[in-house]
């Protein structure tokens, strides 16, 4: 596994992708930086763009990544090592080339700034703890859809439209369901509905960091042991791992009858 | 020699006056003739000084009805032993407490007690004072030309039924209430009736209802002041013409917890003061004719919020800076101005660079309405659907008012300050 | 070698292999053939275990395969379409695989072989067609196994580089290697086989040597004589 892991990061890394991808970050880490000499207000605007796009570039990696090496996969096949070290080594040579790509990106130019100094640092490492989770989860998810997926198109279709779904029309169910109900005591409904998307819960999980004094305006209990006291940090975080692992795990279950 | 005679007179007067205001200190301690401070207070007469030593006294009632100064040497300390009586009682004009350690006065349901009391006095200063462990401080009723200045009170509050307040004044006037530090009580400061005075400097923080507490009082000054971590921050309540600059709000968090809560404030005038990480900024309830400058409010939760009828406020050269939501707003209807503020959040432009940005900023998020209603959407905070919605009703506003707009956004902040 | 019975494999609706049964001997080199969807690839990739079966056995010297993977190392595959990670060189590629296989290769000889030393740092996915089927070939042959599986190896290759792989096979039979080919290309199989495998309807159709094939159906050219034997698909 870590042979095929090596193997496929050393190709990653020759990538062009991997390279815009970083430079992308690069760019977005100085112009937030140096532009605006406004450390909060860069760390505000990265956690948005990274919470919507680090989703949406690991999926499209993730997916692109599974068809393009599909006929060099065949090839593995072949040879005397288990299905699921191959995958398993593919699938964590994306992931951890794209959080290279995303903690170099953005960690340059802050350790440029002079970060470190900074009381922005527990922020700033939260972030890439995130970012780290989100590209993890969202290659397991869209190896999962590829997986699934013999058709190209079909794969692309399916992975766009589940981060869609993930980015934006989930929160949008939502609040709707919220606004209907809102003469019930919802609290819990809340919280359990962002635990079931990665997205909300990496969103919450640096919410509880920047905006803790919003978070605690309101008035239910649940809200006030979840958000005022470590529980809510740690149940984040448990439940970002449970987002890698049961993927993982279906990766692993599909995997054993897969032909190829 | 007419100049020479002019000064001897004027000698002899002073001579005369000195000899005349002789007074006398009487030292009180454990090993002295005067063994307590009551029996001290007793031997004294107008103007003397009673010098209370270093050491233990286990007094309550102490009763002061003359103009004396009553110093504590090296903070001896005054212990009530959890009884049910006021420490130090006066009613007097012309006097002083300084200097002590009272500890430990016992929280009573039926009476006011406190370390010191004092009701009808005129032209006096507390200071130097260090009160622990009591139910309340210091109340003064009916004073006049008082000062207050440089007390610590600490306390261990838990519930606000059963705590009493750092600072109670109640019908006063012309006070200075200056350079104090109060914690763990219930309310830091609290001000009932008190008209023309001054709070400033003080620092009031963990308190567990508010850091500092106006009723009903007017044409009150208070600034400098830090007021961190209350429970609830700082209420000024039907209170008319009161100025608040200078002052630092901060780390007030919690559901119904403010950096200050204006309720029926009439021509007040609120500038240069900093609001950092509260839950609500201000919390503006039926206020009218308050001008809002010069004030910071950074990463609060809400930084202002209008929760009653408020009319012709002004707000100008204020800086927003990643709040959570700058501005909610109860109703659809906006008599209140804004202008000239620099937001965080501006996104325009500004092409004749004159520091001011071409298109208006609207303060109002469409998801401030809808927490407004479904509070548990709160969890939706800066998710991407929400700042769809949200650039969807600035497009074309639907539920928030039209005309609640900066019209003027400034590009920069204005003074850039250091936070700490 | 390889045991083979009653093998079924369905995808979706559609049936590919029907209760194959097939026995393949040491030693030789053996043609599959078949029309376009006979279940020649399906075969071939159930027995590397890229493909599970529904139903029946498998063995390979002598041991159950299904669910295995260490027996892959004592046979080599040459897959139809050779497409490489784009990023690696063609000399990172051979070293990776190398890596993957505990065994002793002998790449260097292949390489001198297909002329592909000037393109050793290149990376793959500037290389043509043809050069990216020899270094597929390279792969395969690097390694000494028993059974070598080539699915349509002449997919590419100019006339020169065509006679080498010819060669390459006579010797590996030479050595009393299994190999097993698909083709579509008859004077291929005329030239190297020593048995054909003809499937039908995801069942072996035919099993012999090409003079007993050419007995069978009266013809004497191959060509016609597997014609024959697939005109009968149309017939029923």
């Amino acid at each position: 596994m870590l042979k095929i892991l090596k193997y496929s990061i050393f190709d990653l890394l020759r990538s062009r992708w991997s390279y815009v991808y970083f430079v992308f970050y690069l760019i977005l880490g100085f112009v937030l930086l140096f532009l605006n000499n406004d450390v909060n207000k860069a760390i505000i605007t990265l956690m948005n763009i990274i919470i919507v796009l680090t989703p949406l570039i690991g999926t499209i990696f993730g997916v692109m990544y599974y068809y393009n090496s599909k006929e060099f996969t065949e090839l593995l096949l072949a040879q005397p090592i288990k299905r699921n070290k191959i995958f398993i080594g593919q699938y964590l040579g994306v992931s951890l080339s794209l959080t290279l790509s995303l903690v170099l990106g953005i960690g340059i130019p802050f350790v440029l700034y002079g970060l470190f100094k900074s009381a922005s640092i527990f922020d700033f490492g939260l972030l890439i703890v995130v970012g780290a989770f989100l590209n993890f989860i969202f290659v397991a998810l869209a190896y999962n859809i590829a997986i699934s997926n013999e058709n190209k198109i079909k794969g692309f279709g399916y992975a766009i439209l589940m981060w869609l779904f993930l980015a934006v029309v989930y929160d949008g169910i939502f609040m709707i369901l919220a606004i209907k109900f809102q003469e019930y005591p919802l609290d819990k409904f809340a919280l359990t509905s962002m635990m079931f998307n990665p997205i909300d819960l990496s969103r919450t999980l640096i919410l509880l960091k920047l905006d803790i004094s919003a978070l605690l305006g309101y008035t239910g209990a649940v809200f006030k042991e979840f958000f005022g006291t470590s529980k809510g940090l740690l149940t984040s975080l448990f439940i970002l791992c449970l987002w890698v692992v049961f993927p993982l795990l279906r990766i692993h279950l599909k995997l054993r009858k897969k032909d190829f | 020699m007419r100049f020479f005679k002019k000064y001897f007179f004027l000698l002899t007067l002073l001579i005369a006056f000195t000899v005349k205001s002789q007074t006398k200190t009487i030292t009180v301690c454990n090993t002295c003739d005067v063994k307590s401070i009551k029996d001290g207070i007793d031997l004294a007469q107008d103007k003397d000084t009673v010098l209370v030593k270093k050491g233990i006294y286990n007094e309550t009632r102490i009763f002061i009805n003359k103009s004396i100064h009553l110093i504590g040497e090296n903070f001896p300390i005054i212990d009530a032993e959890n009884k049910t009586d006021s420490v130090i009682a006066v009613k007097a004009k012309d006097f002083s407490i300084s200097g002590f350690r009272i500890k430990n006065v016992g929280l009573s349901y039926t009476k006011e007690i406190a370390a010191i009391y004092t009701s009808h006095c005129t032209n006096f200063t507390i200071s130097n004072n260090i009160i622990e462990n009591c139910f309340y401080a210091f109340i003064m009723q009916r004073a006049n030309y008082g000062v207050l200045t440089n007390n610590k009170v600490n306390g261990h509050a838990i519930v606000e039924t059963s705590a009493g307040n750092g600072f109670h004044l109640w019908k006063c006037k012309n006070m200075r209430i200056e350079k104090n530090t109060i914690s763990g009580m219930r309310d830091g400061i609290y001000l009932e009736f008190v008209n023309k005075s001054f709070i400033s400097h003080n620092k009031s923080e963990n308190n567990i209802r508010y850091g500092l507490h106006f009723m009903f009082s007017h044409h009150n000054e208070y600034h400098h002041n830090e007021f961190k971590k209350n429970g609830a921050g700082v209420a000024v309540m039907f209170s008319k013409y009161i100025k608040m600059h200078h002052n630092t709000f901060h780390f007030n968090w919690g559901t119904a917890s403010y950096g200050l809560l204006l309720k029926e404030i009439y021509d007040a005038e609120i500038v240069d003061n900093v609001f950092e990480q509260n839950t609500i900024g201000i919390n503006i309830d039926g206020c009218n004719r308050i001008t809002y400058k010069n004030n910071h409010f950074v990463r609060n939760g809400w930084a202002l919020k209008f929760t009653g009828g408020c009319y012709k406020n002004i707000f100008e050269y204020n800086n927003f800076m990643h709040n959570a939501f700058d501005l909610s707003y109860n109703s659809r209807l906006n008599d209140n101005e804004f202008e000239a503020n620099y937001w965080s959040e501006y996104t325009g432009y500004d092409l004749n660079k004159d520091g001011i940005g071409d298109v208006p900023f609207r303060p109002v998020k469409l998801f401030s309405y809808v927490v407004n209603k479904t509070p548990e959407t709160l969890v939706l905070l800066r998710s991407l659907f929400v700042d769809i919605i949200n650039f969807s009703e600035k497009v074309s506003p639907v539920f928030t008012p039209d005309n609640l707009k900066d019209k003027k956004p400034l590009m920069k902040p204005i003074n850039p300050i250091q936070l700490n | 070698m390889i045991k083979i019975k009653n093998l079924h494999k369905k995808f979706g609706k559609l049936t590919v292999l029907d209760g194959l049964d097939l026995d393949i001997e040491k030693g030789g080199i053996f043609a599959i053939l078949g029309p376009n969807g006979s279940g020649k690839t399906t075969l071939i990739k159930c027995l590397l275990g890229m493909v599970v079966p529904n139903k029946g056995e498998i063995s390979f010297q002598g041991n159950n395969i299904l669910k295995e993977w260490n027996y892959r190392n004592n046979l080599n595959y040459l897959p139809q379409i050779a497409n490489f990670p784009a990023n690696l060189s063609v000399i990172e590629l051979i070293k990776m695989v190398k890596n993957l296989r505990p065994k002793q290769a002998n790449e260097q000889e292949l390489i001198d072989l297909f002329g592909l030393q000037p393109f050793l740092k290149k990376k793959l996915g500037n290389l043509s067609g043809g050069t990216k089927q020899k270094v597929n070939l390279v792969l395969t042959f690097m390694f000494d196994s028993d059974l070598i599986i080539l699915d349509e190896p002449t997919t590419g290759l100019d006339p020169i580089a065509l006679i080498y792989l010819k060669d390459l096979i006579k010797k590996e039979r030479d050595k009393g290697k299994t190999v097993l080919i698909t083709t579509h290309i008859m004077s291929v199989v005329e030239e190297l086989a020593d048995e054909i495998v003809f499937l039908l309807d995801g069942k072996i159709y035919f099993k012999g040597s090409i003079t007993k094939l050419q007995e069978q159906t009266n013809q004497t050219n191959l060509e016609h004589a597997i014609a024959n034997l697939i005109s009968k698909q149309y017939v029923n």
